[in-house]
């Protein structure tokens, strides 16, 4: 379907082009400014920086880490975090489904899709969905793992930074670096939008999450993932046929 | 949760309610995504959901925010985005540029309307 163009005579090579994209990508800045924060956190809520660090590389999700680490702050109960973190993480099941096909090819064992699987993250996956296709098919596996991991790198490095740095960061700037995730999360995904399918789905998205939150409809998140994007694939689909 | 903590220890909870929660909904989608090609319906289907439910992520985080966030008034971040917004599409649609430009703004605006 596309013209896959870069080839790399090695797969080493491609990881290291992958972490080469990784360090120039928007996210680089985004994760440094989100686990500067996350450590931040962690450090008030008295957890170790240990622990930071083995989350991180377990759980990979900023928006469930935040889940967790705040609830050890509050006085959630273990039901009430384990609940909120399970439904946050639903989105990692589209997402899954949407990538793994990009990075496959003829012969390639399940084993070695365990490793993407576990870096997906919305991060990871924006940049994957937008570079995967100019790639040679055969180095993607390596390609998105080198991105991946120079992330998950960023991330642990600078949930200690933010650990050991929490006593002096202002409110307000806290503020500013909790900004940093939905604002690039919003920008590189209008920038992927490019078909006429995910603009919708985006738009749909955009309205019906806070709506159904405000509404208190249980499960919102998930049913404005559902709702959302079938109303923007049946659109596509009848555009299609009526062409 | 602080007693769970100290009864089982941090990390058996981060295991329980923080690895495996996760872990299993990406293990159900190298599940459902085994034998299935990039343009196959259930594929692009799957990319329409995650899409609109990342899209409900952002506006929830924008619109309902928690933290030090919360802090910084409703139409201030509302504005902030907007600026960062218009200075993506004006700056040859960079990432970059509308992400400083929203900052930035919601420095500015947390600052002059904060507190």
């Amino acid at each position: 379907m596309s013209a896959a163009s870069t080839t790399f005579p090695k797969s080493v090579i491609a990881y290291f082009a992958g972490v080469q994209s990784a360090v120039l990508s928007v996210f680089f800045v985004v994760i440094m400014g989100t686990y500067v924060g996350l450590g931040a956190l962690a450090h008030d809520v008295g957890l170790s920086s240990g622990w930071l660090a083995i989350s991180t590389v377990l759980v990979w999700a900023a928006p469930s880490q935040l889940i967790m680490i705040s609830g050890f702050g509050t006085g959630a109960t273990l039901f009430e975090v384990a609940l909120g973190v399970t439904l946050s993480a639903t989105r990692l099941f589209p997402m899954v489904v949407a990538l793994l096909p990009l990075l496959r090819v003829r012969g390639t064992r399940v084993r070695d899709m365990l490793l993407p699987t576990h870096f997906t993250s919305i991060s990871m996956w924006v940049e994957s969905l937008r570079l995967l296709p100019a790639i040679a098919r055969e180095h993607r596996i390596a390609f998105c793992n080198g991105l991946s991991s120079a992330y998950m790198g960023t991330a642990v490095t600078f949930g200690f930074v933010g650990y050991y740095l929490a006593a002096g960061l202002p409110s307000l700037l806290a503020g500013v670096l909790l900004f940093l995730t939905p604002m690039s999360f919003f920008l590189s995904t209008v920038r992927n939008a490019r078909m006429m399918i995910d603009k919708l789905s985006l738009v749909l998205g955009l309205i019906l999450g806070p709506l159904l939150f405000y509404w208190g409809v249980q499960l919102d998140l998930m049913w404005t993932g559902i709702i959302g994007g079938s109303v923007a694939y049946a659109i596509h689909r009848v555009r299609e046929a009526t062409q | 949760m602080k007693a769970a903590a100290i009864e089982w220890g941090p990390y058996l909870v981060l295991i329980l309610i923080g690895f495996l929660p996760n872990e299993v909904w990406r293990v159900l989608g190298l599940l459902t995504a085994r034998g299935l090609s990039e343009d196959s319906e259930l594929v692009i289907w799957s990319r329409t959901v995650a899409t609109a439910l990342l899209a409900g992520v952002i506006a929830k985080l924008i619109l309902f925010s928690s933290g030090e966030l919360a802090n910084i008034p409703l139409a201030v971040r509302i504005g902030a985005a907007a600026c960062a917004f218009g200075a993506y599409l004006a700056i040859k649609r960079s990432v970059f540029a509308g992400v400083i430009a929203g900052e930035v703004a919601l420095l500015l605006g947390g600052f002059l309307f904060g507190h």
